[in-house]
Order: structure tokens, then sequence, then C-alpha cells
């Protein structure tokens, strides 16, 4: 390519190189954004192409139209041209442009201003996370202490907080939750009895699939199922709550009000929860058993009658007792890992959604974790 | 004043007079918000101290920050209504949790203190259903509820328009009068600065101190330091430079 005169031709540019070593970048046609428009590094080559430029001058006299993906353009090309200390010539830039340039020039970067997050050590990474772990985890300490205060504060009934807020807790993660409740609990019931019924057909004993069912959702599957509905249905609505009202100050409030928040918010929310959980819990149960007995009359051909006997002879007080345990614990973690989590949110709407999602998360491995210890604990006590 | 270690401001030392209308002024971000945030409690200072009176604010047990804080109002920069209250509640909050009024009595006064910000006939209102500038006076409803001695404004005229704007500077200059009380308010609002304010500090972004003190109108008069003049004067120097720039 002769560098005398030379035309290069690209789309909606046209770049010109004329003998007193002057690149002339000629503009042509409409350079709008919504457009393919070309960036800026494609100039680069012909800037480092020796021998160097001196100067460039712009010529827009085909320009046809801009916006500013024109000035990101010309503002990407000047800055090279700063940096190989080439002079530059605006004068053939439409007057727009140009004020448009010397606007965004007119405050230079601010040094430091620009995220200090960059690559970091490991070991430096390593470490902030431990620290950033410590101190949840003393948070965690914190807030459960400061709860068990204002629970002894209730027992007490020295704890402020509206009795219409509990009802409405109550209302809302208790009335409102038995239709999703109903309907997953009803399938569990489907789902335990063709789990049964495929081995225990082998052996023509289907009727003992009334026990597995039955036994089944009293201890765990009814409490784990209410548990794990509510973790995403009340866990995070409580998470997203709080972290709003974080948001909007709300809280803020509250506390210079001399009211605690935990007292006024966290408190009626725990205790519609830790009530409500064994009663949906119960009604999960008694789904799940029906959702047993249509499997079982259905498709097993057992007559509800035998179905009904088989599960009662096969129930316990203890299983029952058992799973409301359970329930009314997981209730409680639920609860508190919600509020937590919507009192740790930041302050803007995405915090709130990040709180909602760490709610229900922590909530499930809460809940599976205390599954666990239980059965442990249920399993030491041979009951 | 600092967020982890990063040190927003440092050295600020000021007393704020009874029956003052203190101001603390300065650019966005400079750190305003956060220091009436500290004021009121919802931070701990890194180092130093707040006094009122006589009591050691950063010193005190909880029970003795309880006791002041309820001599507080509070008006939050967005009103912080409890969303699922209705204003008349918002207000009566206060009043049920610290008197020993009965709930139609509170009911009365609830409703007095809105009729004060001109909210009469909306007590059933949820904070939802009204404008943004109505949560806010409802907001200074709520915080005037237990009468207080000390009233803090974050940003009151954010998000205003000019005559709402002016109105509620009228009302803090009312309250003070009738209440009697010490104002201090957050802003940035020239207009409303040389209204009401007998006192102010400014906190500079780039020093990241306080480098002025005392009233706004004297300070226009006589502050030698460049940024709280241009701050003062809506960098009208900057404006004269840049037109002779421009002729040139």
């Amino acid at each position: 390519m002769a560098f005398d005169s030379a035309v290069r031709q690209q789309g909606l540019l046209a770049l010109e190189r004329t003998p007193d070593s002057t690149l002339i970048i000629k503009l042509l046609g409409k350079w709008r954004l919504n457009r393919d428009l070309p960036s800026a590094s494609i100039v680069s080559p012909e800037l480092s192409a020796a021998p160097a430029p001196q100067r460039i001058i712009f010529d827009a006299s085909q320009l046809s139209g801009w916006d500013s993906g024109l000035v990101s353009f010309l503002e990407g090309v000047s800055e090279s041209c700063r940096a190989r200390s080439i002079a530059e010539d605006r004068s053939g830039l439409p007057a727009g442009v140009r004020r448009l340039m010397a606007l965004a020039e007119a405050v230079p970067e601010k040094q430091g201003a620009k995220s200090p997050e960059g690559r970091r050590l490991f070991f430096e990474r390593v470490g902030n996370l431990t620290i950033d772990y410590g101190r949840a985890a003393g948070e965690v300490m914190a807030f459960v202490g400061n709860l068990s205060v204002t629970a002894a504060k209730f027992l007490l009934r020295r704890a402020r907080f509206r009795t219409v807020d509990l009802l409405e807790n109550i209302q809302d993660c208790g009335a409102k939750a038995v239709g999703i409740v109903t309907l997953i609990s009803f399938l569990v019931g489907v789902i335990l009895a063709f789990m049964g019924a495929v081995q225990l057909q082998q052996f023509g004993a289907a009727i003992y699939v009334a026990d597995l069912v039955g036994i089944g959702m009293l201890r765990e599957m009814g409490a784990m199922m209410t548990a794990i509905i509510m973790s995403g249905r009340t866990g995070a609505a409580f998470a997203a709550q709080l972290g709003t009202m974080k948001v909007t100050q709300e809280t803020d409030a509250l506390t210079t009000m001399g009211i605690s928040p935990l007292e006024f918010l966290v408190l009626p929310r725990v205790i519609a929860l830790v009530l409500m959980m064994p009663l949906l819990c119960l009604y999960s149960d008694f789904m799940g058993i029906l959702g047993g007995a249509f499997v079982g009359v259905a498709m097993l051909g057992l007559s509800l009658t035998s179905y009904l006997r088989e599960t009662i002879s096969a129930l316990s007080l203890t299983n029952l007792f058992i799973g409301l345990i359970k329930a009314t614990v997981y209730g409680g973690l639920i609860a508190m890992a919600g509020c937590l989590k919507g009192f740790q949110c930041g302050s803007s709407s995405s915090a709130v959604g990040d709180a909602a999602t760490r709610a229900v998360v922590s909530s499930i491995v809460l809940v599976v974790v205390a599954c666990g210890v239980f059965a442990f604990i249920t399993n030491l006590l041979g009951i | 004043m600092a967020y982890g270690s990063f040190v927003l401001m440092r050295d600020l030392n000021f007393t704020v007079r009874r029956g003052d209308i203190f101001v603390i002024m300065g650019g966005s971000g400079c750190g305003k918000s956060t220091l009436l945030r500290h004021l009121i409690g919802l931070k701990e200072p890194a180092k130093g101290e707040i006094v009122y009176g006589n009591l050691n604010f950063t010193m005190a047990g909880s029970a003795e920050r309880e006791q002041l804080l309820r001599r507080f109002g509070i008006l939050y920069q967005g009103g912080a209504l409890w969303s699922s209250m209705t204003l008349a509640e918002n207000v009566g909050l206060p009043l049920g949790e610290f008197t020993d009024l009965t709930p139609s009595q509170i009911r009365e006064i609830a409703s007095l203190k809105l009729a004060f910000v001109g909210l009469k006939g909306f007590e059933d209102y949820y904070p939802n259903q009204i404008s943004g500038g109505m949560q806010k006076r409802a907001g200074l409803a709520r915080a005037i509820a237990l009468d207080p001695e000390v009233l803090f404004f974050d940003e009151p005229s954010a998000g205003l328009d000019p005559i709402s704007s002016r109105l509620l500077d009228d009302l803090i200059l009312e309250l003070r009068d009738s209440l009697g009380a010490t104002i201090v308010v957050v802003t940035h609002e020239l207009a409303s600065i040389f209204t009401i304010a007998s006192n102010s500090v400014f906190l500079d972004a780039d020093t990241r101190t306080m480098t002025a003190s005392g009233d706004p109108k004297e300070l226009l008069a006589h502050c030698t330091n460049p940024t709280v003049h241009r701050f003062l004067t809506r960098g009208a120097q900057d404006k004269e430079l840049a037109g002779h720039g421009e002729a040139n």
C-alpha cells in the first residue's frame, strides 16, 4: 500500500495519507448508535504505521448524520493520538460534535476513582474471605442473642409490637399457605406410595404401602416439605419485607424512636411462623396419607377401609409428635434466617433480591441440617 | 467518621446551640447524611464523641440513649413512613408506645399533627397512596408527634417542587418558634439554607473535613475559603470565567 495520498475506505470511514505526513480521517454517511459502528481501534494501525503521522485532520463533509456513537469513536481516536503525541485538528468536525467532545474532556479522570478491585493475591483473597466469614458468624451470634432477649421480654409480656401485625403474619403464613401445602403434600404422598409399591408388590405386600406412606409423612416428609415450601414462600418474603424497610429507612425510623426493630418486626414474624408450622405440618401429614390412599385404591386395588385401617395401626403418637416438634423447630429456623438476611440487606433494590435468595438458601440448608440432627437424636433415644 | 477503613471526614468539631437552626451543608457525597446518622446514633463515630447537654451520647448506655432518642424527632430523606400502617397509625405509634393516652386520644393528637403539616383528612391513607411531598410532610408529622426538643431533617427539600420546598422551610421556622425546638438540617439547597439557617457547618469532600462554620449569610460575605464561597454562590465565579473563556 502506498502511503502517498493512499485512500483506504472501510465502510463509514476513509483514511487518507497526504505527503506531509498528515492523516485525514473522512467520515462518511450516517453514524448512528443503532448501526454497526467501527471501533476506534481500527485507526490505530494507521497511527502507528511508519512513518508516523504528525497530525490528523477530520473531514466531515460527507457525514450525513451523527449521534453520541460518533463522539465515542472520536474520543477513542483522540485518546490514541494523545498517547502517541499526534496533533489533531478538529475544525473539520460539526460544531455539535466538538462541543460534546469538549464536554467529555472538561473534567479530567479522577485519580483513584476507578474501582480498586484489581487482581488480588490469592492469600489476600482468602484472608479477606475468612474475615468476612468471621464477621458474618459474629452477626449471627448477635442476632440470635438479641432475639433470645427479645423472646424473654415477650414471655414477660414486655415486648412491644402490634397485635395486628402478629395476626396479619399468622394469616399470611398460615391460612394463605394452605393451598400450596395441599398440592405438594398430596403429590409427595402419591410419590412415596408409588416408590414403595414397586418394591412391596414383588412380595405381594402392597398393603404395607400404607405403613410406608403414613410413617414417612408423619415422621419426616410432612415437616420437611412444609418447611421447604415455607422457606421459599415466607422466608423469602420476610427477607424482602425487612430488606425493603431497611432500604427505605423504616427500620432506622423505628430504632431512633427507641423501638427495637427486633421486637416490632422480627418477633411477630417468628411467633407467627412457629405457631403455624406445626398446624401446616399436621395438615400436610393428612394430605400425604390421602395421596397414598389414592394410589393404593386406584392403582394397587386395595380397599379404602383396609388402607386406612393399616395406616391407623402403623401410626403412633410418637411419630406424630416427632414430626410436629420438627416442624416447630424448622419454623423458628426459617423465620430467623429470613429476618436476619433481611436485616443484613444492603441499601439498593438488587440487594433486596440477594437477601431473599440468601434467605431461601440458608433456611433450606438449616432445615436439612436440623433434620439430620433430629435423626441422630431420635436414633440415640431409640424412638 | 469512617466506613471500614475508608475515612469519610475527620476533625469535625462544632456546637449546636439551643434554639438554633443548624445546617449541615456540602456537596453531594461529602458525608452530610452520614454525619446526621452519627448524630442520631445510627452509626458510631470511628473516633471522638457526641455530647448532648451534659450527656455523652457516644458513651451512654442503651437506657440513657433511648431516653435521649425519645426527645428527638427525625425526618428521613424519603419520609420512611411504615408502609403497612395508615398515616394516623404512623403518627400515633410513638404516642402509643411512650405515653399513657387512650386510643381515641392518640387518634385526635395524630390528626392534629397531620393538620399541622397540611394533611388533615388523610388520616386513613396508606403511605403508598399519597405523593412523595405528602409522605415527607407526614414523616414530619410523625417526627413532631412527641413534641421533640431536637428535630433532625435529612434533605427536607430533596424531590420537592420549589413551592412545597418553600412551605416546608416556613414550617421548619414555625416549628422552631412554636415548639422551641433546636433544629439540625442536612441540605444543599441554597435557597433554604439562606432562609432558615442561623448557624451552619460546611463539609468539604476534597479535604475531608469541615472548612467553615457560622451563619451562612456571614459566610457568604466574609468567608475566604474558595470552596465554601463557590458553594454559596452556586459557582457564580466559575460561570464568569467560563463565560470569558467562551468569548475569547
